[in-house]
């Protein structure tokens, strides 16, 4: 029934506001002050897609029943990962997860390797994994992928329920959820976020019971509910089969690379003088040669094993006789090599190993000892032992710093399904000040912006038009940072400015506005069965300044591989009084919105505008402040408290919506 | 799932006898790092009694083919049985690893 009402609401709101946009795009619009009008426009033609592309997820939404029991001999591994939060932190998680009352292993996954943490571990039966000797501290990181693919090569359970330190797992999690596997085609049961140490108003923002709740459940109605990275339950053959086809990808891709690059670095020997000595000319043919041979091999569809080992026995012999040949003059070029870093990492943990090292390689004036052996160093470098990782299987995806959003999407292109599983199973805890909330904010707006660049859900073809849209929805609130200046700026430019960005505002105008605000309001009413969603909203405009720096510094990176500046949320909450710096912006605007309410009046009164758009400004500079306003609380707000009573937990932690 | 191996002339012969799964998957990332620790860097995986095997005995594969080319060898498997073919393909692994007729043919070229 909720399905129908919603359906017809999303329809509604869909027809109304297609009615609302179209018309000022084609009729509205002050052509005089393009410069406010058509940014405006923009931004409402961007609130219409966000709002259509929520209508399309509520669309499926998919109420699951409980799953039937699991086969009694399903083996799981708990991971809870750690770097730095306080020893008693991951202790109470990690006894609450040895209690958990399914047959399992419980590990910690300390990726700050503390002894005092192995200690801790030890004496309470609970196994504990750092990263084993392939991390040699030239290869990349990638923080919690890495920690996650290095455990995955040393322990061997079916299943991985995964936790963050804080997240403090009821016995009956894997109980509820290991039944949904019997599908062999789920690779992934995901259950809420929820927080404890959450006062009744949120001030934080820190609750998301839209997305965890119709979001989610929209999505799964998709396949396309997402794994969070925490409270969820992976299979292990699928994570490894995603690290398998990565792997022949990458090295595919990189020995095309190192092939072209050495061809590269043969012509410019040729060029140079001491290719005319008739030795270096001879290996030069040969090892061309080889890669000639390589690369007609690569057509036709010859292993890569194979085809690289060739070509490197060729090049090695090729190096051995010059070597034998001129053994001294080869020794400075070679220490030149050695000094010379092969592969680097970016601060944000991405490799750019290939292109970087290749262009370096292939770019210097090498002498032609210096150029074959630069051909071996680029084939050493990029080959099937995939020598840019410190394990050649990496099954979450590094390609962003929210790993999770990544992996589920390439799962979901290999063919898996995924569960939303909507009941509390784990209880966290939430940033309690304002920056560390302002800096996980940030961290997964930059983390979603980097996959939306680097793997587009939109062109992913084996992806169903369903999944690529509900990916991509989630990457298009997050450009909600542009469209909220601009919402900020056109009341201000009106009221002080006098400057309206459409022709009038008229009864055309109210006659086509109100209906779809009001339609979009009751969607989110109704498909959010009355739960808080006003947190959210402001939330979405408040901290517009971080989504921006998001987008911004997720570019960046990805273009032009400059870091993003990234860092680990803190679990405890930071010391200090009320940091009003952090929104600097917010204040700004704040004030340019209370200045702009004081000249328009006095422009009203002194017959300078129209009493009608003065109203219909003042409104919306009234409804900015409003928005804006949960930032106060949220500076003022000096961390929890106890007593307070957190959100009425929902009654038999939503047992009956499962 | 049973590892044993024996040193031959050229090469040493790995034999996987059962299913590599995610549970044999370790054992044999040992048995091949002990093989080439001994200084036989030219392993080949002779998979004839292996008869199923899933992503994690892959991933060991690929874990034992980067430890062999690092000692300056190489690994080869052998005598694969329908079922590792079959998930050799699903995976795009057979891009990576050639599989040969028998143990004596892996290094016959070499």
């Amino acid at each position: 029934m909720t399905r129908f009402w919603t359906r017809l609401i999303v329809v509604l709101t869909v027809i109304l506001g297609i009615n609302y946009v179209a018309w000022r795009w084609m009729a509205s619009l002050n052509w005089e002050a393009w410069w406010i009008a058509v940014p405006l426009v923009i931004a409402e033609t961007y609130s219409l897609i966000d709002v259509m592309l929520f209508g399309l997820t509520v669309w499926n939404i998919k109420f699951r029943k409980p799953p039937p029991p699991a086969p009694a001999d399903a083996t799981v591994d708990v991971f809870i990962t750690t770097y730095n939060e306080p020893l008693d932190l991951v202790m109470t998680t990690a006894l609450a997860a040895k209690n958990i009352t399914w047959p399992h292993s419980t590990w910690i996954l300390d990726d700050g390797d503390r002894p005092e943490m192995r200690q801790l571990a030890e004496s309470n039966g609970i196994g504990y994994v750092t990263r084993g000797a392939d991390w040699t501290p030239d290869m990349p990181r990638h923080a919690k992928a890495g920690n996650l693919n290095n455990a995955l090569m040393v322990t061997s359970g079916e299943y991985l329920l995964i936790l963050d330190a804080d997240q403090i797992p009821e016995p009956d999690i894997l109980d509820k959820t290991l039944g949904y596997f019997n599908d062999d085609l789920v690779a992934l049961v995901q259950t809420p976020q929820y927080f404890i140490n959450v006062p009744a108003d949120d001030p934080l923002g820190s609750q998301a019971p839209l997305f965890y709740g119709p979001i989610q459940q929209g999505k799964d109605g998709w396949n396309a509910a997402f794994f969070c990275g925490s409270n969820a339950i992976l299979r292990r053959e699928a994570l490894m089969q995603l690290g398998l086809v990565g792997y022949v990808k990458a090295t595919e891709k990189s020995v095309r690379r190192a092939l072209a690059a050495s061809r590269t670095a043969i012509k410019k020997a040729r060029r140079s003088a001491e290719a005319e000595n008739p030795l270096v000319e001879q290996m030069l043919n040969e090892v061309e040669a080889a890669t000639a041979a390589a690369q007609q091999e690569l057509e036709a569809g010859a292993s890569l094993s194979e085809i690289t080992y060739r070509v490197r026995r060729k090049v090695d012999d090729a190096v051995r006789t010059l070597v034998a040949a001129d053994f001294s003059a080869l020794q400075s070029d070679l220490e030149e090599i050695a000094a010379m870093e092969l592969a680097h990492v970016g601060e944000s943990g991405v490799t750019t190993v290939a292109s970087d090292a290749v262009d370096r390689m292939s770019g210097r004036d090498w002498s032609p000892l210096g150029a074959l052996e630069s051909v071996h160093a680029v084939l050493d470098a990029i080959s099937v032992e995939r020598t840019d990782e410190a394990q050649p299987i990496m099954p979450l995806a590094t390609i962003s710093v929210t790993e999770d959003m990544a992996t589920a999407m390439r799962l979901h292109g290999l063919g898996w399904k995924s569960v939303y599983h909507h009941e509390i199973l784990a209880n966290g805890l939430a940033p309690e000040d304002v920056k560390t909330m302002l800096t996980q904010r940030l961290r997964w707006a930059q983390g979603t912006m980097q996959v939306l660049l680097r793997e587009n859900p939109l062109v992913q073809r084996r992806l169903t038009w369903g999944q690529r849209l509900m990916y991509f929805s989630t990457m298009w609130t997050y450009l909600s940072g542009f469209a909220a200046v601009i919402y900020f700026a056109a009341p201000i430019i009106y009221l002080t400015l006098g400057i309206l960005p459409v022709n009038s505002i008229s009864f055309d105008f109210f006659i086509r506005f109100i209906p779809f605000m009001v339609v979009n309001q009751l969607l989110f009413l109704v498909a959010g069965h009355g739960i808080p969603t006003w947190r959210g909203q402001q939330y979405s405009l408040a901290l517009f300044p971080t989504w921006i720096k998001a987008c911004t510094t997720a570019a960046r990176n990805v273009w032009f591989g400059r870091p993003l500046g990234f860092a680990v949320t803190p679990k405890a909450r930071q010391s200090g009084g009320p940091s009003w710096s952090l929104i600097r912006p917010q204040i700004i605007v704040a004030v340019l919105l209370a200045i702009a309410l004081i000249v328009g009046l006095i422009r009203l009164l002194a017959g300078m505008s129209e009493p009608l758009g003065t109203l219909v400004n003042v409104a919306w500079v009234a409804f900015d402040l409003v928005v804006l306003s949960v930032l106060v609380k949220a500076v003022l707000y000096k961390g929890f408290v106890p007593e307070d009573v957190g959100p009425e937990r929902p009654e038999e932690r939503n047992a009956d919506a499962v | 799932m049973q590892f044993s191996y024996e040193v031959k002339d050229s090469y040493a012969e790995v034999k996987s006898v059962g299913r590599l799964n995610m549970v044999a998957a370790p054992k044999l990332r040992e048995v091949v790092a002990e093989v080439v620790a001994g200084g036989s860097s030219r392993v080949v995986v002779n998979l004839a009694g292996t008869d199923f095997m899933d992503s994690s005995g892959l991933g060991a594969l690929i874990g034992c083919l980067k430890a062999a080319r690092q000692a300056g060898g190489d690994l080869r498997i052998a005598e694969v049985q329908p079922q590792v073919k079959m998930v050799l393909e699903l995976t795009n692994m057979d891009r990576v690893l050639t599989a040969y007729p028998t143990a004596e043919d892996a290094f016959g070229d070499d």
